[in-house]
């Protein structure tokens, strides 16, 4: 067992796991409602949309996390609502729309990153760097995480309504804009918990891959979120292992983990796998005939 | 239980005893794209029973049961359940269940039977409520009453069509809603789906229900329904099947255009 403990002797690796474990269930938590709602590509639009957000921050305050994350969430609202804005007022669509606009943003942030005050490491930004992470930033992934898992646990009923018949929610007088809207927000607010870990472009992963492996497991919504939410404890904590003894950046090493985990579901996932879905010929609507009649 | 639950356990001493367990429309007009898609239209449908919705293609079914389930803004007129409006600031919220049409759904989604029935019980639950021994109690009834005990386990994309809209019934069972709206609930389905379907909406009848459900087979409306209303944009005839469903009132919704047909006429700049 010296290859899990070893790594664990230093400071800086205990700092690291504790933001792993943190930012995994988050992320892995919030990812199943993403899924559920087909917004991962939102989120991807929302993650290169943090950059502009991020430098403009550097530049005038620095590296606190205070200000990367109001950097972090004036960019991410500025490309999501104009996104809606250009999609309503011209024949644009809006994941066109969304796309063009974050993209810019992304552009722009790469240039005026460079203008920061403070010297600041691109890559860190884009890939992260969790050997770096401080007690501050441990505070602000802490703060975030009880923040989301205490939203979604009071919303989650109408939340699930509104995911799976927004307008049948809309008839029970659920708010379902304003639930998206804040769903958004969690989802902004977990990637910024996650920067100093995985960086702005991978953070996509650690919200989207445990949840997507869990919909090819489970027929539960409670099992889809528990369980996403343990894969990305597992695939966080496993990726840092990996970055420490391959010696590659923890961003990247997190993510292969758990796209592994992913791969290995969409294979062999006992009722959703290719494998076993090619094994088996499917005959319910036969199978529920011969069941019907009876009277 | 017999007609516990259903629309009689209102009474309002300020209105009418009769007319709070009616469903009242009264000059209701519904635009798309600020073209009326049914033209003040007055209606009055009792409680326990079930509603046939009649027309042509485009005659505004859908429009008028997304507007009793408060999916469509209104323009003109109102609609009240039990003397409250069911639109605006009144939500109908739990009194009228919606089911949607097969297409609307994303079957897909990890969740089973049961736990789509339970979905029913949110509204009364709200935020924190745990889920109790009373309320997997009435999910049970209502996995009974739509015949889907064998099946309460399955995802919910493993159900024939008939038994889909079944789960969803139940699942309107479970929030103890007093108004059925079916769009279409027999497209689609085979011989034994729809006496299925037949049976399930009679025992909401008994119980007290009122179910309103859109239908293009001309020929099933005397044994499905005992109120019909006949739309084509407006009102062409509405009342008990035996003396509003003639050939006569068919013919002229849906041989004469009293207001337009289809929408497309619409969109191709045809309306003057």
């Amino acid at each position: 067992m010296n290859w899990l403990f070893e790594p664990f002797q230093y400071e800086f690796m205990i700092r690291a796991l504790v933001v792993c474990v943190l930012i995994g269930f988050t992320n892995g938590f919030l990812g199943a409602f993403v899924v559920l709602r087909r917004l991962a590509l939102m989120a991807d639009a929302l993650s290169h949309s943090l950059l502009p957000g991020l430098a403009v921050a550097a530049i005038f305050v620095g590296l606190s996390p205070g200000g990367l994350m109001i950097g972090g969430l004036i960019a991410a609202a500025i490309v999501a609502v104009g996104g809606q804005m250009i999609a309503r007022s011209s024949r644009i669509k809006d994941e066109t729309a969304i796309a063009s606009l974050y993209i810019i943003a992304f552009a722009i942030g790469i240039v005026l990153i460079r203008y920061a005050r403070v010297r600041v490491d691109l890559d860190g930004f884009l890939f992260g760097n969790i050997l770096g992470v401080a007690d501050s930033d441990l505070i602000t992934s802490f703060a975030i995480s009880v923040v989301i898992l205490l939203g979604l646990m009071a919303l989650h009923r109408p939340l699930l309504v509104a995911l799976f018949e927004p307008s049948v929610a809309r008839t029970q007088g659920i708010p379902v804009t304003a639930l998206l809207a804040a769903l958004i927000l969690m989802i902004v607010l977990a990637m910024l918990s996650s920067l100093q870990a995985v960086g702005v472009l991978l953070s996509l992963g650690l919200l989207i891959l445990p949840a997507a492996t869990m919909y090819l497991l489970s027929d539960s919504y409670q099992l889809l979120s528990w369980g996403a939410a343990a894969l990305g404890v597992i695939g966080a904590v496993a990726g840092l292992i990996l970055s420490y003894w391959a010696n590659i950046p923890s961003g990247p090493a997190i993510v292969m983990v758990l796209g592994t985990g992913f791969i290995l579901a969409y294979l062999f996932s006992p009722k959703y796998g290719v494998i076993a879905k090619s094994l088996r010929p499917r005959h319910m609507h036969e199978e529920s005939l011969r069941r019907w009649p009876k009277k | 239980m017999g007609k516990r639950i259903g629309c009689r356990r209102h009474h309002d001493p300020g209105k009418g005893a009769t007319l709070s367990h009616h469903l009242i429309v009264s000059d209701l007009t519904v635009s798309f794209n600020r073209i009326p898609a049914i033209h003040h239209l007055s209606l009055t449908l009792p409680c326990s029973s079930c509603v046939g919705l009649l027309g042509p293609n485009g005659a505004g079914k859908t429009t008028l049961l997304k507007a009793i389930a408060g999916l469509l803004p209104i323009e003109t007129g109102s609609i009240e359940f039990k003397g409250h409006s069911v639109i605006g600031a009144h939500r109908p919220g739990k009194s009228i269940a919606y089911v949607p049409q097969r297409e609307a759904v994303d079957w897909d989604f990890p969740i089973t039977v049961r736990g789509l029935v339970e979905m029913g019980r949110y509204p009364a639950l709200g935020m924190w409520r745990p889920f109790g021994s009373a309320d997997r109690e009435i999910v049970d009834q209502a996995l009974e009453i739509m015949d889907l005990k064998d099946f309460a386990l399955r995802q919910i994309s493993a159900l024939s069509g008939g038994q889909q809209q079944r789960a969803f019934l139940a699942r309107a069972w479970a929030q103890q809603s007093d108004i059925y709206l079916l769009d279409e609930p027999s497209t689609g389905l085979d011989q034994n789906a729809r006496a299925a379907l037949t049976r399930v909406l009679h025992h909401l009848r008994a119980e007290g229900k009122l179910v309103i459900a859109s239908h293009h087979e001309l020929k099933d409306v005397p044994e499905l329904f005992d109120q019909v209303v006949i739309l084509n944009g407006e009102l062409v005839a509405s009342g008990a099947t035996s003396t509003a469903f003639t050939p006569q009132t068919v013919d002229r919704a849906f041989q004469t255009r009293v207001f337009s047909g289809s929408h497309d006429h619409h969109a191709s700049g045809g309306h003057s």
